[in-house]
């Protein structure tokens, strides 16, 4: 399976999740500069955390207007699978991929911690291999993963089993001292109406060798390796 | 016309002015004033401590590169090496904490991977004034947060650290912030110019009016008011500097490259002249290509703007359009700003006409040094002053008072109590509130969370990793320099080897109050000594460093803080060991005699107000305990290991206790030997190490502390939810938990 790996000027996961595909899941991987046009030849594609052009504006606001966002949206479109992680998460929603905003945490401060979240839909290309319920061990890091949407689109959301992971105790239990950002409803990922657009704050490539501490995102590449689209 | 105002607003004596003019054989222009200021400060020249550093042992088997160049860099097999270095930004942290902090951390990183090397982890040291100082959370919260925008948008884990609260620093905060960078031992870039004819390349952002002068301002005391001097700072862009990294690494890997340096303090002026000097060459800039931020600069600010993200890079001739290509790609302006000359002069052109011409060795390695006068204070010998039976105890509520205790106890305070109030003292407390705003993760190798002893990251493809631990216990630099920064150097190297590392090179900060005052001279002079002396006990070199001095304000000199950044090598990754209790049942054993001594403890302070007594270094001793951990963790018997430091064993106990995957807790007896309970628990003096091990091999364990030459005590179980230390003291987990994890927030929030 073949990733693409998009390089924003001011990404840096990037590396981070190439060493995770590349190296941990022994599939292709490359690394595409936001000056691509085309994502031909790739079966998945990761926006990956980092402070796209310095978070200047508003997290994501310049880097969804690169050149390469316009084949991520074509790729989007043919159903193939795009995982946006942190700042990534933060493009897509810019972009219009994925409904809502991710504003400054509650506490106005960055936070980089482990934490749980627990996984509410296992019926996705990104989670078919975690049990629904199964809490998984996964860190964050980000100033901007307070995620916010109206309530008409919320209820939607959860209407629609799009709400992948939400943050709680490593129990299982959804409360207000498990959200770590003051996201709606503890949501930490979501996807989009069709199921193959994901945005998560938390970032499973920091979670997927025992090495690092935790293994909690290791279902995440599992599943979208599992879940290969047919070329 | 240079007027002695003029002069005297440079930070220039009328001797150093003499010798300008007497350098140029002529009075100098606007320009030439500016630039040699800049060159001769204080933070450019180490004038006042050139004399000094030259003793320290800067040479080994596995040193590339030692002090002098951006950065130190050590070889570690594999064809890899690592480069790394301290920088201080206490100045303009004071004036502007989050701007000094952020431009602290982006100095230090470009001098990182201008030696090629990428940036892989970074730590800082910080000192702030006492906790009852309304300004102290201001300058903590501001630091923090300045450290963590520019490290986290960068993309480089703040993995470690070190804080410490005292009123010596109520005028003066420290900022030290240290990045080490993995490179390939055979692609070192170094600051040097060669070639005459060789273009000169800007790159990076544009220049500003930020900044001008700030080498100046770092290299004087700070009166009342040192806030005004806020435009003397500057201001940072991570995510330029972001842009500048990656294509400085890009352009690396082709052989364009002669030499490169970023343009730190002083700007475009020390860079242009370092690397002139490093080269034997000379260089010519003309000025009005400099791409600019402002319009109407002129060539004085230009040469002295501070502003950040540039880079200056002598490249071969005929190569430019490639470089400047890459730098394109990146969103950066590169452009041709001068060339290398053999006459070995620093000519600024502006319009036409030379704006200056300096002979570039007046520059370097012609600039004043100064031995200065050197006075042991008055006030040192009572500092060393301190009866032990004059101080009460706390209250040693099961068993009878013993008669040859403390004349009274502390009103109404257990041990508990006692052992609370310490958990909860900032410089003793969890560093939490701030390493959660850092990014300690970015990059996937980091092998430990931030707080156990030593922080580490592996290195992907191999099965090494790097051990980093910054220390510096500035009260025993007060008490007595000699033996603090001794300590200082022993305390890293030990905080390595219970990780199980082994220690290879070092760098320093070595940040003083006035240098003109002899007292300041003494204490900066005794601390070289020590840290050589440990260095050579340990056969460490110092292979880069930095000195802040003049960190002083309104004649109040900040505490001798000499902060050592030292670097270990774990050659398996399954060595790597952390301080935490893993399993209950372990034994839990001392290496090392529990000495007792509370000469500088912290107990002393929180507890009785006092920062006295006499300071214990036992170099020999802190060898033996660290080579007997290193042994015990090759043999994979050692299962935790904690050093102990500030606080004592009560301290490392309760450390240990608190693994954040799951806090254990212990029962322990602590041998006595005659000593007050408080010595025993809270007495800072000796090397030694808490570890925990299986039951079965507590004779191993002992065999290998006796062929180290080393006392081993097995004292307790890991057992319970509770840290029960013989009959004084009894504290469940969790209060421990709270009060230790919770105080610095608490103290932020107020």
């Amino acid at each position: 399976m073949k990733f693409a790996i998009i390089v924003f000027p001011g990404s840096n996961c990037d590396h981070d999740c190439y060493h995770a595909v590349k190296h941990v899941f022994k599939q292709d991987a490359d690394y595409v500069w936001h000056k691509a046009a085309s994502l031909d030849g790739y079966d998945c594609v990761i926006l990956p955390g980092g402070f796209s052009y310095g978070d200047y504006l508003r997290t994501g606001a310049i880097a969804r207007f690169s050149p390469v966002m316009g084949a991520v949206m074509e790729f989007a479109k043919k159903g193939k699978p795009v995982l946006g992680i942190c700042n990534g998460f933060q493009i897509l929603t810019e972009a219009g991929l994925l409904p809502g905003v991710l504003m400054r945490n509650k506490g106005l401060k960055f936070i980089c911690s482990r934490v749980s979240v627990r996984v509410e839909n296992n019926a996705t290309a990104f989670t078919s291999a975690y049990k629904k319920g199964a809490v998984a061990s996964i860190p964050i890091a980000h100033a901007d993963g307070n995620y916010y949407a109206d309530a008409e689109t919320i209820k939607r959301l959860e209407g629609e089993g799009r709400v992948v992971f939400r943050y709680s105790t490593p129990e299982g239990d959804v409360t207000a001292e498990a959200n770590p950002n003051g996201s709606v409803s503890n949501i930490a990922a979501i996807v989009n109406e069709a199921g193959n657009v994901m945005g998560a704050m938390p970032h499973p490539e920091r979670a997927c060798e025992d090495a690092l501490g935790s293994i909690g995102g290791h279902k995440v590449f599992e599943s979208i390796i599992k879940n290969r689209a047919p070329r | 016309m240079i007027t002695p105002q003029i002069i005297k607003e440079h930070g220039l004596s009328d001797a150093e002015y003499g010798r300008i003019q007497k350098a140029l054989g002529r009075a100098p222009t606007f320009v030439e004033l500016g630039i040699f200021s800049a060159m001769w400060s204080e933070h450019c020249s180490y004038k006042s401590s050139r004399v000094y550093l030259k003793s320290f042992p800067t040479k080994g088997a596995d040193v590339l590169q030692g002090p002098g160049e951006n950065a130190g860099v050590i070889d570690i097999g594999g064809g890899m090496a690592l480069a790394f270095k301290m920088e201080s930004h206490n100045h303009p942290s004071f004036i502007e904490p989050y701007q000094g902090a952020a431009t602290g951390v982006g100095g230090i990183l470009r001098d990182i991977f201008t030696m090629g090397a990428r940036p892989v982890a970074s730590l800082n040291s910080l000192r702030f004034g006492s906790t009852e100082n309304p300004k102290t959370r201001f300058l903590l919260e501001g630091v923090v947060s300045g450290i963590a925008g520019y490290g986290n948008c960068i993309g480089v884990p703040t993995v470690g650290g070190e804080v410490f609260f005292n009123e010596s620093y109520d005028g003066n905060c420290l900022v030290n912030v240290m990045t080490v960078g993995v490179l390939k031992k055979d692609r070192i870039f170094k600051g040097m110019g060669k070639g005459a004819g060789n273009p000169v390349i800007y790159a990076g952002s544009k220049t500003g009016r930020d900044g001008i002068h700030g080498a100046v301002m770092a290299s004087d005391v700070f009166g009342a008011g040192g806030e005004e001097r806020r435009p003397t700072v500057q201001v940072g862009d991570p995510f330029s500097e972001k842009l500048l990294l990656e294509a400085c690494l890009e352009l690396f890997k082709t052989d364009h490259v002669i030499g490169i340096q970023d343009m730190g303090a002083a700007g475009l002026t020390s860079s242009s002249a370092e690397m002139a000097s490093r080269g034997k060459c000379g260089m010519e800039i003309y000025i009005d290509a400099v791409p600019r931020r402002e319009d109407g600069m002129s060539a004085y600010e230009v040469m002295l703007s501070e502003s950040q993200e540039r880079m200056l890079i002598v490249v071969k001739k005929g190569t430019e359009d490639a470089v400047r290509e890459i730098f394109h790609k990146w969103d950066l302006d590169a452009c041709v700003i001068g060339k290398i000359t053999d006459d070995g002069k620093l000519r600024v052109i502006e319009g036409g006409k030379t704006a200056a011409e300096i002979p570039i060795v007046s520059l370097t390695d012609g600039a004043p040094v100064y031995d200065r006068p050197v006075k042991r204070p008055a006030w040192q010998d009572g500092l060393g002053l301190f009866d032990v039976e004059k101080i009460p105890q706390p209250l040693d509520r099961i068993a009878p008072p013993r008669k040859d205790c403390a004349p009274t106890a502390i009103d109404g305070m257990t041990y508990n109590d006692a052992a609370l109030r310490i958990l909860s003292s900032l410089n003793v407390a969890s560093k939490s509130w701030i390493y959660r705003q850092f990014d300690y993760m970015v990059r996937t190798d980091t092998m430990v969370c931030p707080g156990s002893d030593a922080a580490m990251v592996r290195i992907k493809g191999t099965d090494k990793a790097i051990a980093m631990t910054i220390d510096c216990n500035s009260r025993y630099c007060y008490l007595d320099p000699f033996k603090g920064a001794a300590l200082a150097v022993a305390e890293a190297a030990r905080n390595l080897s219970v990780s199980g590392a082994r220690p290879v090179a070092l760098t320093d900060c070595l940040n003083f109050g006035n240098p003109e005052r002899p007292e300041v001279m003494w204490q900066f002079k005794e601390a070289v000594r020590g840290i050589r002396e440990a260095c050579l006990a340990f056969g460490i070199p110092v292979v880069s460093g930095n000195v802040s001095l003049y960190n002083e304000t309104s004649g109040k000199s900040v505490y001798p803080t000499p902060v050592i950044g030292m670097i270990g090598i774990i050659d398996d990754i399954k060595d790597l060991r952390t301080q935490w209790f893993q399993n209950k049942g372990d034994v839990i054993g001392m290496l090392g005699v529990n000495a007792g001594g509370l000469g500088g403890s912290e107990y002393l302070k929180v507890l009785h107000g006092v920062e006295k007594g006499q300071v214990h270094l036992d170099l020999d001793a802190e060898k033996k305990v660290g080579d007997a951990c290193l042994k015990a963790i090759k043999n994979s018997i050692i299962i935790s290991s904690h050093d102990v430091s500030d606080g004592g064993a009560l301290v490392a106990l309760a450390e240990c206790c608190l693994n954040p995957g799951r806090a254990l807790g212990a029962q322990v007896e602590l041998p006595l030997a005659g000593m007050r309970l408080d010595e025993a628990l809270f007495g800072e003096f000796g090397p030694r190490a808490i570890v925990s091990f299986k039951e079965k091999d507590a004779g191993a364990l002992e065999k290998i502390c006796s062929s180290c030459g080393i006392s081993f005590k097995a004292i307790g179980v890991v057992k319970g939810d509770a840290l029960k230390i013989g009959w004084y003291v009894n504290l469940p987990v969790s209060e421990i938990q709270d009060a230790w994890g919770g105080a610095l927030e608490r103290f932020v929030n107020g």
